[in-house]
């Protein structure tokens, strides 16, 4: 007996039992579509973190001065004043995996427009800050080369400190605002960009020549920190070498020395919060997939009751030329038709039910990987769940099945 | 004349607890082909026993069996079960169809287990034997839409449609009334005056009168084997009886 037979009759037997038949796959159709549709809501949470996170600039690498030690006391890194220009000097000169770099500089204050303040940050940086960063000018343009050079009191500022020193709507372009008693005019207002995921209002900052914020406000000559970009995030890693090497020599670090400064990535965040999103989709999954579990046990039960109740049909198919194998086939392949149709079932409406949530607005993003893997438990559950029944049904004696009453 | 079956000194014992049950003692006889044979006996005699043998679902505990030409008792399961699709047709008292199953589709069933049957061929036998019963207008009749006469001659279609070297037959008219038994019964001889070797095992004494041969059996053993020179026609036995009412 060939398998196209096989499947005619077992397709048969089941269409002979349409609602049993159903109810079997209802389980596994359960099953299947809260998994794809727990996978997909976990997915889409991760996404969207990830893009958020990205919108900072995803291949973003921080170097910041890391602790160290003042004759004995231990500082905080914030203290520490061993990042040099000559460190961002040197990278821009010897590295080879990083695009765009900035020194930076902040201090916080308060920034004055006539009657109206607001305390805000000022970064002061070069002018790829706003690459790096992905910030974009909504009108003017970002101070120049020469404003640098020059520490020029110039500046570049966000929306929301725009909206509290210029409340009465006029433009701010050209106007002179004061930050802790320096004043500084506006050459260009930056693009809003929200909050970030942390709940942080990334439009509340004024962006200034670094030079400008070390002599002018801050009145120091080292730096709080370098900002570069990676040529692209799979460069990351190696950018984050690089720099580390170079600052090594620099600050003449010797091997198995502690490091004067960090090196961070974007990356790394991303992929801190994605494991945490990792752990609670598995989460999700989990549950999920132990109520396939329970339509597995679903379908071991109903083969059990159908091969009790065909023991007669299971010794005349012996009598006339069964063999065991075949007739164990036989009613592996219905358990498996039955999970993997529920299985092709229950992905359409996990599917559908991910683009429905995605419609009251949670994020969902139904992966290839989900949809695989939850057909594959399926045919697995078909197999595992059908085969002991199939086999009592293979072992069946032919005389004692045909007299079976 | 061609040896269809030949049974040596056949023992079967069954171990029910400590007790050991000898539900055959030695039975041989040969059966050649064109026969019509009746085995018959009372319950406990053996003769569901002697059937299990002949038809291959069982083996014998001693003794040698020979199914056209071929040694049964060393076969293994599955060599059995092919034996059994290619050289036994089997009709059961209770017919056993399939249930929501269309006649056409009962009777092809012994040929889907046979992968030298194509699908053509299979269902071109599986009419030819439909026709033979005289159910050629029956076949898309499903086993619960058939009366129980028809449902005996599907289920002696589907015994036929294998063209095996032997039909057996276990209490075939057992559960059809009078007049059906004689119709099933006038359409086994009809299948032994086309040359089909049959045995028909019953424990009613009126059915050998129809058969070339009856054994008897009784407590494991055979007390009577004669042969029937006087043949009776159960078609005659069917004319003879009151007709029904048609409805």
């Amino acid at each position: 007996m060939d398998i196209s037979n096989l499947l005619k009759i077992c397709i048969k037997a089941l269409l002979n039992n349409k609602m049993r038949c159903f109810l079997t796959m209802l389980g596994i159709i359960i099953g299947v579509a809260s998994v794809i549709a727990m996978l997909a809501i976990g997915n889409g949470s991760k996404q969207s973190i990830r893009s958020e996170i990205g919108s900072m600039g995803s291949n973003m690498i921080m170097v910041s001065p890391g602790n160290g030690r003042f004759g004995g006391v231990r500082q905080s890194g914030s203290s520490m004043q061993t990042l040099k220009l000559s460190d961002y000097e040197s990278i821009v000169k010897q590295s080879s995996y990083v695009d765009k770099i900035t020194p930076t500089v902040s201090a916080s204050g308060q920034a004055i427009k006539g009657s109206n303040n607001t305390p805000t940050t000022i970064y002061g940086t070069n002018e790829q800050y706003l690459d790096i960063r992905g910030y974009e000018i909504a009108s003017g343009s970002c101070f120049t080369e020469s404003d640098i050079q020059h520490a020029a009191k110039v500046c570049v500022v966000g929306q929301t400190v725009v909206d509290e020193l210029f409340s009465d709507g006029t433009d701010p372009l050209g106007q002179t605002i004061r930050f802790n008693q320096i004043p500084m005019k506006i050459v260009g207002v930056l693009e809003p960009k929200g909050y970030n995921s942390m709940g942080m209002d990334q439009d509340d900052l004024m962006i200034a020549p670094y030079t400008t914020v070390q002599k002018r406000i801050l009145a120091i000559n080292y730096i709080q920190g370098i900002t570069c970009s990676a040529l692209s995030e799979e460069y990351s890693d190696q950018a984050i070498d690089e720099i580390t090497k170079i600052l090594q020599t620099n600050h003449n670090i010797r091997i198995g020395q502690e490091n004067d400064f960090n090196v961070r990535s974007q990356q790394e965040m991303m992929e801190t919060l994605s494991s945490v999103m990792d752990m609670l989709t598995m989460l999700l999954a989990a549950v999920a997939g132990i109520s396939l579990i329970v339509g597995g046990i679903g379908i071991m039960n109903i083969m059990y009751v159908s091969v009790t109740e065909r023991t007669r049909e299971i010794g005349l198919r012996m009598s006339i030329g069964a063999k065991g194998r075949q007739i164990m086939l036989q009613f592996l392949i219905e358990s498996i038709i039955i999970s993997v149709a529920g299985g092709v079932i229950g992905v359409v409406l996990g599917v559908l039910a991910s683009k429905l949530i995605g419609l009251f607005g949670t994020a969902t993003a139904v992966s290839t990987f989900s949809i695989v893997l939850s057909f594959l438990v399926c045919v697995f559950t078909g197999v595992f769940f059908g085969w002991y029944p199939a086999r009592k049904a293979a072992n069946l004696n032919p005389i004692d099945a045909l007299r079976y009453e | 004349m061609d040896e269809i079956i030949r049974l040596d000194h056949i023992k079967r014992e069954f171990h029910v607890g400590d007790e050991v049950v000898r539900a055959l003692r030695g039975v041989s006889f040969t059966i050649t082909r064109g026969e019509f044979v009746t085995i018959m006996g009372t319950s406990g005699s053996g003769k569901s026993t002697l059937l299990n043998i002949l038809g291959c679902l069982d083996v014998p505990t001693s003794g040698e069996y020979y199914l056209d030409g071929i040694s049964v008792r060393e076969m293994s399961k599955n060599d059995r079960a092919t034996l059994r699709n290619r050289k036994i047709g089997f009709i059961f008292q209770n017919y056993n169809l399939l249930a929501k199953t269309t006649s056409i589709e009962n009777v092809e069933l012994p040929l889907m287990y046979n992968r030298d049957v194509s699908h053509a061929q299979r269902r071109e036998r599986a009419v030819n034997a439909l026709k033979e019963v005289g159910l050629g207008d029956r076949l898309m009749h499903r086993s619960n839409q058939l009366s129980g006469g028809q449902m005996q001659r599907v289920a002696i279609a589907r015994a036929l449609v294998n063209d095996p070297v032997i039909i057996l037959a276990d209490e075939a008219t057992g559960n059809l009334d009078t007049r059906t038994s004689y119709e099933v019964l006038a359409l086994f001889q009809r299948l032994h005056r086309d040359g089909r070797t049959i045995i028909f095992v019953t424990h009613n004494p009126e059915l050998a009168a129809f058969s070339s041969r009856t054994i008897t059996l009784r407590d494991g053993r055979i007390t009577s084997d004669v042969r029937n020179e006087k043949l009776a026609s159960a078609a005659e036995v069917l004319a003879a009886m009151p007709k029904e009412e048609e409805e």
